[in-house]
């Protein structure tokens, strides 16, 4: 009995672990292996019988032929509705970090809250929101912000509001966790110094918060660009995005192997860039 | 002058923040406005028309939609089940045990996370595909899929949540004769349980919106989301705000229950 306690506590690790483990092991990294070989397969194939692995590499030239402006919009919407997200999140992270006082929790509850409203009820109402003759396209034609034959539905602006909007949970929250770890007596430490409020906010509150801008644009980044919702529900076919590419070509057009050939540049460039993005911030030891 | 300067520092980062609230509760309102539209007069289901209680009455009018409902339901639940008790065992390892391969397991968490959606869905779909499932698709490839993406974000929760933990707690616990049985269940578990349940109830709103991955590995089975979907090619139906709405409320109402609770609790330790 001790003898079979003593083995167990040995191995409790890895009795606690194994599970999880094991799971990730089958439905994460066995699939990932699986998407390289479907992409590098013979297109001439069906879903149900499956295809035959040729090391096809003519299926990655294909789809960059095809496809770059698709890659690029997606990268390009993506960055702006992260930069959107940095100053809209940032300013509402760092409220309720250091001015909310006892309506911290209330005002942090308040920013999950939305998201169980479901994202695509959510989205749809953005349609709403920026239709044609909707308030907020007469407002900005009466105050004449806008010409008469414009509109917001249906144009890169919709999208990429699109996306603001729906990933900027994901940016608040890690802000909001390296912005709470900050000790206000540094700032004051730097005001009886005489330092101005934005040498302030630039030399001591900003540097603090790397951690969370880089965890919180990374969250915000990586699912925007493979976002197709937004692209699908409140833009036009100009509009389109990677995602949209890889559904439609794994769904209606069953070219598994060009699907899955696309979906493994998109995630290679999003590591290349991730990498140089967190090299560069200088903040290596986060991953 | 300066304490002019001060109090406006003050005030207009709060008020800007406020600003920002409100931006991400607009789409909230206007789901909560419509659920009350008459849309049966007029073919254009984005403004609002008339008001009714209707839709509130009638929640099951849309055909199909109920049973989508009751999809995505028994899907998330059974996923934030699995996901949260899987989970939470690595967590606890990842945190109170040094192994041979503890930092592989920390990677193998991280990445799903730093996957995009249609990434993930795509892998799993060649991995059914290839697996000669490609037309079984349905209930159970969902829940393989949903317990996947649920199961990192249950460790790093809990993981936070423990390592934050004071170790001493448990020692004093042992010191006075716990044995180590009594001491995970009388001192341990109830202090790490708002982090189980915290990530219980990230499980389930992940798993209930999920409309990428869902979409790729479903077959047949419609769950909400994919009702929604469906619904937008043709006008989506007014009772889709009042589930919208409800779930909403729901979910507000546990978060405030909780945090009335945890500072009760606080109250009654404070005042002993």
């Amino acid at each position: 009995m001790a003898a079979l306690q003593r083995a167990l506590g040995r191995n409790s690790a890895y009795l606690l672990v194994g599970p999880a483990a094991l799971w990730l092991g089958i439905f994460f990294v066995i699939p990932m292996i699986s998407l390289l070989t479907t992409s590098l397969s013979d297109p001439a194939g069906s879903p149900i019988y499956g295809y035959s692995m040729t090391w096809r590499f003519e299926n990655y030239v294909d789809v960059v032929a095809d496809y770059w402006p698709y890659l690029v919009r997606s990268f390009v919407y993506a960055g702006i509705a992260t930069v959107l997200c940095l100053i809209l999140g940032y300013t509402l992270a760092y409220a309720i970090a250091f001015k909310a006082g006892r309506f911290k929790t209330l005002m942090l509850v308040l920013v999950v809250a939305p998201f169980f409203t479901s994202f695509l009820v959510r989205t749809l109402s953005w349609k709403l929101i920026l239709a044609d003759n909707g308030w907020l396209v007469e407002t900005l034609k009466t105050l004449h912000l806008m010409p008469e034959d414009g509109r917001l539905l249906a144009t890169p602006i919709a999208v990429v509001a699109g996306l603001t909007y729906n990933f900027l949970p994901f940016m608040i929250l890690p802000l909001y966790a390296s912005l709470e770890k900050i000790d206000p007596k540094l700032n004051e430490a730097a005001a009886d110094l005489y330092a101005n409020p934005f040498k302030r906010f630039w030399n001591v509150v900003w540097p603090l918060s790397l951690p969370g801008v880089v965890g919180g644009t990374l969250l915000t980044f990586i699912p925007a660009s493979g976002d197709y919702i937004n692209a699908s529900l409140l833009g036009n076919p100009n509009t389109q995005m990677v995602g949209n590419r890889i559904q439609s070509l794994f769904t209606t057009g069953s070219d598994y192997p060009h699907a899955a050939a696309l979906s493994v540049i998109l995630m290679v460039l999003i590591v290349v860039m991730v990498m140089v993005y967190v090299r560069r911030a200088g903040t290596e030891d986060l991953l | 002058m300066t304490r002019l300067g001060h109090w406006i520092g003050k005030h207009l980062v709060l008020a800007l923040g406020a600003l920002v609230l409100l931006y991400m509760y607009i789409p909230n309102f206007i789901v909560a406005l419509m659920s009350f539209n008459d849309a049966s007069a007029s073919r254009n289901l984005y403004s609002f028309q008339s008001f009714t209680w209707d839709n509130w009455l009638n929640p099951c009018e849309p055909l199909g939609m109920c049973e989508s409902l009751r999809v995505s339901i028994s899907i998330g639940l059974i996923a934030t089940l699995v996901a949260t008790v899987l989970g939470t065992l690595a967590a606890f390892a990842l945190v109170r045990h040094r192994f041979e391969g503890r930092s592989t397991m920390n990677l193998l968490v991280f990445l799903p996370m730093a996957t995009p959606e249609i990434v993930m869905g795509s892998s799993l779909l060649a991995l059914f595909v290839a697996a000669g499932m490609g037309g079984r698709l349905g209930f159970g490839t969902i829940l393989i899929a949903h317990i996947l993406f649920c199961l990192s974000f249950v460790v790093v929760t809990v993981r936070s949540r423990l390592s934050g933990l004071d170790s001493n707690l448990e020692k004093a616990a042992m010191d006075l004769y716990a044995n180590e049985w009594q001491t995970f269940w009388r001192v341990t578990f109830p202090l790490v349980f708002p982090g189980i349940l915290a990530a219980a109830l990230l499980s389930f709103s992940l798993s209930f919106d999920d409309f990428i991955i869902t979409n790729l590995n479903s077959g047949q089975t419609v769950t909400f989301p994919m009702f929604v979907w469906g619904a937008a090619q043709r006008g989506v139906p007014m009772q889709v705000n009042v589930i919208g709405t409800v779930m909403f409320l729901a979910a507000l109402a546990i978060v405030i229950i909780g945090e009335v609770g945890a500072s009760r609790r606080r109250k009654l330790l404070a005042s002993r």
